[in-house]
């Protein structure tokens, strides 16, 4: 259960993250949304208690993050950040097998090897686990770190844009893996979307956030309508419905 | 070649070099020479070189930069600086003492370094060294002046350039300090892997990673100090070496560490015995020597990596 009270991060005077109170549903995909600068990976890094509140709480399975102790909670919450730029040189395995590290305090068991390769295999990463990160492409590194928090097999995964530089094919097979572990292993699932059409199509949950507030929330039917959007993104959309689907146009 | 085949020629060649600097010398070999002098001296180098380029490893983790080193981020200056200033306010104190007063210095001045670079606001991978080296600089302008007012300017001096002419059995053993932390360093190697990933996937994993940190630098700085103390400072050992293992086998501590103290003890000794054999019968200091050689392969590096990582 991830929960906040007031969480609210300020820089100077001005709030980036203004007294944010949610639930966010268990074993249930929920996508946040809003446009850049809007607090989205502010309220991430605090929640994973990557960033000290100013003021506030979260809880995590009624856990204070900023109290509980860090190896507690990455056995109960893994995220992935927006960028994960490393000046190490490591392996995609090593990446990888570095997420079972809170289990396994670098022991590898063979249930952990086992759950090692499963990941790579899932990210279809398996025939670069013994590159380098630096000789492989920005999709392929944004894959390999979602493989090492898959592989910390946490029930919360946090995502903070897990699509970024992903091509469409490994787009759709990202969203499909993240609604699997929902479903088939009941995971609880929060990620930072910026395409709209892919949080419609595959969140139970959507959080619209503006100028460091949530504005709405709610499911897609909710969310997925041109007066929330306008008001979230400030631009004109349509709404059109396919296939059981809302999906948004906006392009010209 | 397996890489079980390459440690093994590798501890071959580093036995060979070993072999060689305890046979070369002035004076005919007898066994007084060989346990008083060739011995330790060898030893000495060894234990330097190990530990040199793990504590230059540590560093580029903790400072996520490649190019940083104890030279060259003001880690061996504030040694030196502390050095002198226990020499001025304790010239009695026993060695050791006198060694965890650098290492103290040698962390502060490393602490230092770190807060000047987080207040860089957009750093590139240039400008990490060289703030380094223009602290460096300060410091020691700071120690010259320290030193020139108490007329302690050839003590300076010694621990400015690496020298292991006047290692002797009895002045070199705080050296073995350096191998202790290199095996606190073996042990703790996952975690400095996962602290070199970046703070928020250290922390996201779980770690500590102000304590990983702390761990680090304290490693840093009690290296630094010991050779600095007992034979001065060496530069470009901490990055040449590291270097150029990440190279071949990457940067997972696990199985990089072992190397990267072979090849630091590696180059020592054969950066030792050029200054021996180029002018025989006198020495040129190791310092110099690897200033020359050791800076020549940085500058490769540094045009050969940043052609590849921008
Ligand atoms: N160190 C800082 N000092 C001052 N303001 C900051 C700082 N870091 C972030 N901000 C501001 O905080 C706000 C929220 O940033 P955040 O990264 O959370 O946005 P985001 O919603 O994730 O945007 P994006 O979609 O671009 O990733 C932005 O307006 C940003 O300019
Ligand atoms: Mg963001």
């Amino acid at each position: 259960m991830i929960e906040t009270q007031e969480l609210t991060r300020r820089y100077d005077k001005a709030a980036v993250v203004d007294a944010v109170s949610l639930q966010l549903p268990e074993q249930a995909f929920t996508a946040i949304i809003g446009a850049n600068g809007a607090g989205k990976s502010t309220f991430l890094a605090m929640v994973s208690r990557l960033m000290p509140a100013s003021a506030g709480r979260a809880f995590v399975d009624g856990l204070d993050v900023a109290t509980t102790s860090g190896d507690v909670l990455a056995r109960r919450l893994a995220i992935l950040r927006q960028d994960s730029a490393v000046t190490a040189r490591v392996t995609v395995r090593d990446l990888v097998a570095f997420g079972r590290y809170p289990h396994s305090r670098g022991r590898l068991t063979a249930e952990d090897r086992a759950q090692i390769e499963d990941a790579l295999d899932f990210l279809e990463l398996a025939p670069l686990a013994d590159r380098f990160l630096d000789e492989i492409s920005g999709g392929q590194r944004q894959r390999a770190f979602v493989a090492m928090v898959l592989a910390q097999d946490t029930d919360h995964l946090l995502l903070d844009e897990p699509l970024n530089n992903l091509d469409m094919r490994h787009a759709a097979g990202m969203m499909k893996l993240l609604r699997r572990a929902v479903d088939e292993r009941g995971r609880t699932v929060v990620a930072v979307l910026h395409d709209i059409n892919f949080a419609s199509c595959y969140a139970d949950h959507i959080v619209a956030m503006r100028d460091g507030r949530v504005i709405a929330e709610g499911p897609p039917e909710v969310i997925v309508t041109p007066s929330v959007l306008e008001a979230v993104y400030g631009i004109a959309m349509e709404v059109v419905s396919v296939r059981g689907y809302r999906s948004v146009h906006y392009y010209r | 070649m397996s890489s079980a085949a390459a440690v093994n020629a590798a501890g071959a060649a580093l036995l060979a070099l070993a072999t060689a600097s305890m046979l070369v010398g002035v004076g005919d070999l007898s066994t007084e020479i060989l346990l008083a002098s060739r011995i330790p001296r060898t030893l000495a180098l060894l234990l330097a070189g190990a530990g040199l380029a793990v504590a230059g490893v540590l560093m580029q983790l903790v400072a996520q930069n490649r190019f940083v080193e104890p030279s060259t981020a003001g880690t061996a200056q504030s040694a030196s600086l502390g050095m002198l200033a226990v020499t001025i306010l304790a010239p009695d104190a026993p060695v050791v003492v006198k060694m965890l007063c650098a290492a103290i210095a040698a962390l502060v001045g490393t602490l230092l370094f770190l807060r000047v670079l987080k207040a860089i606001p957009l750093r590139s991978t240039l400008t990490v060294p060289l703030v380094g080296i223009v602290l460096g600089g300060i410091i020691w302008a700071a120690a010259t002046f320290l030193a020139y007012r108490y007329d302690l300017m050839q003590m300076l001096a010694s621990w400015s350039t690496g020298d292991f002419s006047t290692v002797l059995r009895g002045r070199y053993e705080v050296l073995w300090i350096a191998l202790a932390l290199t095996i606190v360093a073996y042990v703790a190697a996952d975690r400095f892997t996962i602290a070199g990933l970046g703070r928020d996937s250290a922390v996201g994993l779980g770690l500590d990673y102000r304590r990983v940190v702390g761990l680090a630098l304290t490693i840093v700085a009690l290296v630094t100090a010991a050779t600095v103390v007992t034979v001065g400072t060496i530069p470009f050992l901490g990055l040449v070496a590291p270097n150029i293992v990440s190279l071949i086998v990457g940067d997972n501590l696990r199985r990089s560490l072992p190397l990267v103290a072979g090849l630091g003890a590696g180059l020592m000794l054969a950066c030792d015995l050029l200054g021996r054999l180029v002018p025989y019968p006198f020495e040129i200091p190791v310092g110099t020597v690897m200033g020359v050689a050791g800076g020549g392969l940085f500058l490769y590096l540094l045009l050969r990596r940043d052609a590849r990582l921008g």
